[in-house]
């Protein structure tokens, strides 16, 4: 897309980032009613570490799943449909992203305009002792997400392109793919794996309950 | 009514507006009939898991959905209904066009069809088969009511009795 060709074309060229900083990034700049859904493994972990609040507590529409891996994007784009004026984000590793690459077509396909996948790529499944995934030998997400129609899709080239772009997805219509590359860095804390108690506080942060 | 009729009346009374599907052919007069109804919101998923995580992400926010799938698609499911939709309790509602009975051709069909009720039960997930047209709109109705108060998925599985299922085609 024109308006995205100053970011890198390819993941190589990208800085490689971390994972608990960006994701850090990323809530700092959202308001409090957007949507945030946690696919499984690190990144879950992460933006359960970044979603603690100052005075205790935990940032309220987040979503984290504990399997099903791969479905971060099918329940993010769930979310949306159903409550269309509120901006979803997903948030995947690369290796649950590779196992659902349809989920991309699929939203290219339903063009939903309040969703926004960020794809933190290291290359590897490091929760199950770093073996690396298919885009260590060069499969490109981005290029992939594209090429599934998600024609705003592009690499953050290093953190303030990161920003750039999630700021772009907070006021302007997607669907948008976030690539970044990240380093082996450890998650911050783990998730508290209790789901009832997980699904019902992501229910009130949507105002369903 | 036709089955199919009977069932979309139905999700449209308990306001099941979003259906997600990997099509099948005895679903598709079920699948044309939602499409031309501007209540619903139906589409084709690549995969059936990714059609239950869409069902389960529209549940918690606010929208009921169904997912549509043959038996072969159910076989891709056990993983992300133990781990999605029993677990954190969400009413995930299936709909299986039975292939595998009553005259089946072919026979990875006959075979995958054997571990779908052991699956269910396995998960204690409600379910039913569907044999007669008389009954299709009570145990639709009932177990939709049943599904969304106790929060718990259920599966209804289309007998050939009820739908004339797949012939063999020479």
């Amino acid at each position: 897309m024109e308006a995205l060709s100053n970011h890198p074309v390819s993941r190589d060229q990208a800085k490689v980032m971390n994972r608990f900083d960006l994701t850090c990034r990323l809530i700092g700049l959202l308001r409090a009613d957007e949507a945030v859904v946690g696919g499984i493994g690190y990144t879950n972990f992460d933006l359960w570490a970044a979603s603690a609040l100052p005075g205790g507590g935990r940032r309220g529409p987040n979503f984290y799943m504990l399997g099903s891996m791969g479905l971060a994007v099918p329940i993010a784009l769930g979310v949306a449909l159903a409550q269309p004026e509120r901006l979803v984000f997903a948030l995947e590793g690369d290796g649950s992203a590779l196992m659902q690459l349809g989920a991309l077509a699929t939203v290219a396909a339903r063009g939903v305009r309040n969703l926004c996948i960020v794809i933190m790529d290291n290359g590897a499944y490091q929760i199950t002792g770093g073996q690396g995934t298919a885009t260590r030998q060069g499969a490109d997400i981005v290029g992939i997400a594209r090429a599934s129609g998600l024609r705003q899709s592009a690499w953050a080239a290093d953190e303030d392109a990161f920003a750039e772009l999630a700021g772009r997805a907070l006021t302007e219509d997607g669907p948008w793919l976030i690539g970044c590359r990240i380093d082996g860095g450890k998650p911050v804390d783990t998730t508290e794996r209790d789901p009832a108690r997980i699904r019902d506080q992501f229910m009130r942060g949507l105002g369903v309950r | 009514m036709a089955w199919h009729e009977i069932v979309r009346d139905v999700l449209k009374r308990h306001k099941v507006s979003l259906v997600t599907y990997v099509p099948d052919n005895v679903l598709r007069p079920l699948i044309e009939g939602v499409e031309a109804d501007p209540f619903f919101t139906a589409f084709a998923c690549t995969r059936e898991e990714e059609a239950l995580g869409i069902v389960a992400g529209a549940w918690m926010g606010g929208l009921r959905g169904i997912l549509l799938m043959q038996t072969s698609g159910f076989a891709t499911l056990p993983n992300v209904i133990a781990s999605l939709a029993v677990p954190f309790q969400i009413p995930v509602v299936m709909m299986v066009s039975e292939r595998g009975t009553l005259g089946e051709f072919n026979i990875g069909q006959s075979l995958v069809a054997r571990t779908m009720r052991p699956v269910l039960d396995a998960l204690a997930v409600e379910h039913h088969t569907m044999t007669r047209l008389d009954e299709a709109e009570f145990v639709l109705d009932r177990s939709l009511v049943q599904a969304y108060a106790t929060m718990a998925p259920v599966c209804f599985i289309l007998s050939p009795l009820l739908t004339g299922g797949k012939v063999f085609a020479k």
